[in-house]
């Protein structure tokens, strides 16, 4: 079945367990979070969490209702993905072989990606894009042996107007 | 001033208005006990911790204001959990106070720790565990904020020993009274939106067949009055659900009583018949639509709840507004009033199908024969007719309970009190208790059931030993009656461990040796005498327990899942 995927943006109070009782309304009707960036703001007092989940409006929007019922909850954004731009880091340690190497970095060079550490047998590196674009590069690699792979779950604002979208 | 974090908490709640708190001690709530021998503060020791918080919510259905617990860590936290979620669900205003390990200790697995906050967010409308004892003033005076604002529910808040421990350095504060409230995500207050009480009111004009579907959010705005200005201005029929008896009096002509899987006939059918329904405070539980695809099928909605999430959750509105019931009706009754051609609709053809299902299905039970067992129904006219009309009446949960909805008359608002959705057996006596210390000028009488009864029933020996003189009826068929009667109808007729015993135990001689008064009823001549002779008993609990018959079932019943057009009565009024 195709996946009904929705951009939640959740500004909260900076306090212990925050997290869990916005994570438990999701666990509570069973729906999994896709995935899931928390940071604090330049506010001190807040946080923002964004979670990618996987559901259908007519529930989310119960869902929505009921976070913001926690009192914690300061905020709600929903960001439909068309209307947004969504960003997300992926760190990685490939298989790079003298024989590979070349390979591995003409695929970093395309992606606009970069070169953290270097092992004799191995390369770590970095990528920070759309979430497709990850995938697209995470796949490329796998092929050479991906020994340790992450990805920081993505985090996303709303699309500016068109008409100041830099050409 | 100087004061140790457990003297903070005290003058909190003194500061609160707490005029009783509901408790047991134990080791992590020594210091909290300690400074109470010094308060103004009433305490009622229970023997369970699960009796402390269903008082604590007999005392808020009855007063509107907050009941108060306060139970020690672990095992005191955990069988409070079973009131805070049914607090949480029938959105009762609580404060539970529980104790916990020491700070330092809290993670390792210390002697009676519990992770209390993380058990009870589901249950609860907020939680807080503090950590310094500097926080405690502030945050007791959000608690009550939080639990009394907006959608009433329970908050807990959880106090590690050493923060209250006079011994313990990080016991001392600063003290200083809360300055308002901190709470930037809470936003309880609501707006009338005056174009959607134009459009509320646009339907109402316009419908042929309305109802009135009030439930408990009626009694928590203290909305009563609006509802009756409501209904008596456009002439329109009320239901009052499980948890609104009494909000909208029985003895008025346009009360039509409960709705639901077992509402009367009248009550089920209007709504399922209606072409509007004017939900107000209450919430589309699925004991009153039956199965939701065919609710009402030609009704329009209009919905009016506190708690935005209300909205749309179960059945969408044509109109939804978040707002306070109160405020919602008063703006809706003067916007009627300005409107010519408020009566312009015909609705007599609507009102004569009303009065002919009223008069069709009324409620009926068969009397038993002399020599055989009371019917349960006949005992509750008994008791009904034998006690003041503002009697405040507690169920618990089961057959009892729907029959006690069904035959008492509930005139008077803040009288009915039972455990609406959680349905949790075991509530009756220790709410009852609660009820009595909020409003000691009220008859209480508990209507119980022997299962329930056997739950809970230590706590009248806490309202024999306070002298809170409860009265508890017991309707005695030997039986967990409901699942008996779901046996008998979808089981076919097999008892799987259902059966109680009339005599084990011996009820009488059980209330007797816990303090109270206690009368056996067999015999149908003795009902009235024996009522009469409990209600004169002014100085201990009474318990009288009444034989009834053990095959009656509760009609008219919605069969669960299926459509409230299939309601079955009673067998005298079928064919």
């Amino acid at each position: 079945m195709a996946k009904t995927l929705h951009t939640l943006v959740v500004l909260v109070e900076n306090k212990a367990g925050v997290l869990a009782r916005v994570a438990g309304l999701f666990a509570r009707r069973g729906f999994n979070i896709e995935s899931l960036a928390v940071a604090p703001t330049p506010d001190e007092r807040f946080s923002r969490i964004t979670f990618v989940v996987d559901v259908a409006s007519a529930p989310l929007d119960q869902v929505v209702k009921q976070l913001d019922k926690l009192i914690n909850v300061v905020e709600i954004r929903q960001l439909p993905p068309a209307e947004s731009v969504e960003r997300e880091l992926m760190v990685a340690t490939v298989n790079a072989s003298a024989a590979q190497r070349g390979e591995i970095m003409d695929l970093v060079r395309i992606f606009e990606a970069r070169v953290l550490n270097v092992g004799p047998d191995h390369l770590m590196v970095s990528l920070s894009g759309s979430p497709g674009r990850v995938d697209d590069f995470e796949d490329l690699l796998r092929p050479y042996g991906i020994v340790e792979l992450q990805r920081t779950g993505r985090i996303a604002l709303p699309r500016l107007s068109r008409t100041t979208t830099p050409a | 001033m100087k004061l140790n974090g457990g003297q903070a908490l005290m003058k909190s709640l003194e500061l609160e208005g707490v005029d009783v708190l509901f408790g047991l001690p134990g080791g992590a709530t020594l210091p909290l006990y300690d400074p109470l021998i010094d308060s103004s503060i009433r305490h009622i020791l229970v023997r369970h911790e699960q009796g402390a918080g269903h008082m604590a919510e007999g005392y808020a259905h009855v007063t509107g204001r907050a009941g108060v617990a306060l139970v020690t860590s672990g095992p005191g936290a955990t069988n409070i959990v079973t009131p805070l979620c049914d607090a949480y669900m029938d959105s009762i205003p609580l404060v539970v106070i529980t104790g916990q390990v020491p700070y330092a200790a809290i993670g390792t697995d210390a002697f009676q720790e519990a992770d209390t906050t993380g058990i009870t967010m589901s249950v609860t409308k907020h939680n807080f565990l503090v950590t310094e004892a500097q926080d405690i003033p502030q945050v007791i005076h959000d608690a009550f904020h939080i639990a009394t604002t907006g959608r009433p529910g329970p908050v807990l808040v959880d106090i590690p020993k050493d923060i209250v421990d006079p011994n313990n350095p990080r016991s001392g504060l600063d003290w200083h009274e809360p300055d308002g409230h901190d709470l930037p995500g809470y936003n309880p207050a609501t707006e009338v939106d005056p174009e959607l009480i134009r459009r509320a009111a646009d339907l109402i004009v316009a419908a042929e067949r309305p109802v009135i579907y009030s439930g408990g959010g009626i009694l928590k705005a203290r909305a009563a009055e609006a509802l009756r200005d409501l209904a008596e201005l456009t002439e329109i029929h009320v239901v009052t659900t499980l948890m609104n008896r009494g909000g909208f009096p029985d003895d008025h002509p346009l009360c039509l009583g409960m709705p639901g899987m077992h509402g009367n006939y009248t009550a089920v059918t209007a709504l399922q018949e209606s072409d509007l329904l004017i939900t107000l405070g209450a919430r589309f539980d699925d004991r009153v639509t039956g199965k939701v695809d065919a609710f009402a099928p030609h009704a329009k909605i209009i919905h009016v709840d506190i708690d935005a999430a209300e909205i749309d959750k179960v059945r969408r509105a044509d109109v939804g507004m978040r707002g306070d019931c109160r405020a919602v009706i008063e703006a809706l009754v003067a916007e009627l009033r300005g409107r010519s051609g408020l009566h312009t609709v015909d609705r007599s053809s609507w009102n004569q199908t009303i009065s002919g299902w009223q008069e069709r299905y009324p409620l009926t039970y068969e009397q038993s024969a002399p020599g055989e067992a009371l019917k349960p129904q006949f005992v509750l006219e008994q008791l009904r007719d034998g006690t003041p009309d503002d009697t405040i009446v507690v169920s618990g949960v089961g057959q009892h309970q729907m029959w006690t909805s069904q035959w008492w008359k509930f005139n008077h608002p803040y009288t009915w009190v039972n455990s609406g959705g959680l349905g949790t057996m075991g509530f009756a006596v220790p709410a009852a208790i609660g009820a009595k210390v909020g409003r000691p000028d009220r008859m209480v009488w508990a209507v119980d059931g022997d299962g329930c009864w056997q739950m809970t029933s230590q706590e009248l020996v806490t309202a024999a030993a306070e002298r809170i003189p409860v009265k508890i009826a017991i309707l005695n068929n030997a039986y967990l009656g409901m699942v008996r009667q779901w046996q008998e109808m979808f089981y076919d007729e097999r008892y799987s461990e259902v059966y109680l015993s009339p005599d084990l135990p011996d009820y009488v001689g059980w209330s007797r040796a816990m303090g109270c008064e206690a009368f056996r009823v067999e015999d149908v001549d003795e009902v009235e005498s024996v009522i009469a002779k409990a209600n004169e008993i002014d100085d201990r609990p009474v318990v009288v327990e009444f034989r009834v018959e053990s095959a009656e079932k509760v009609f008219p019943m919605v069969p669960s899942g299926r459509s409230n057009s299939d309601i079955v009565v009673d067998p005298s009024q079928q064919g």
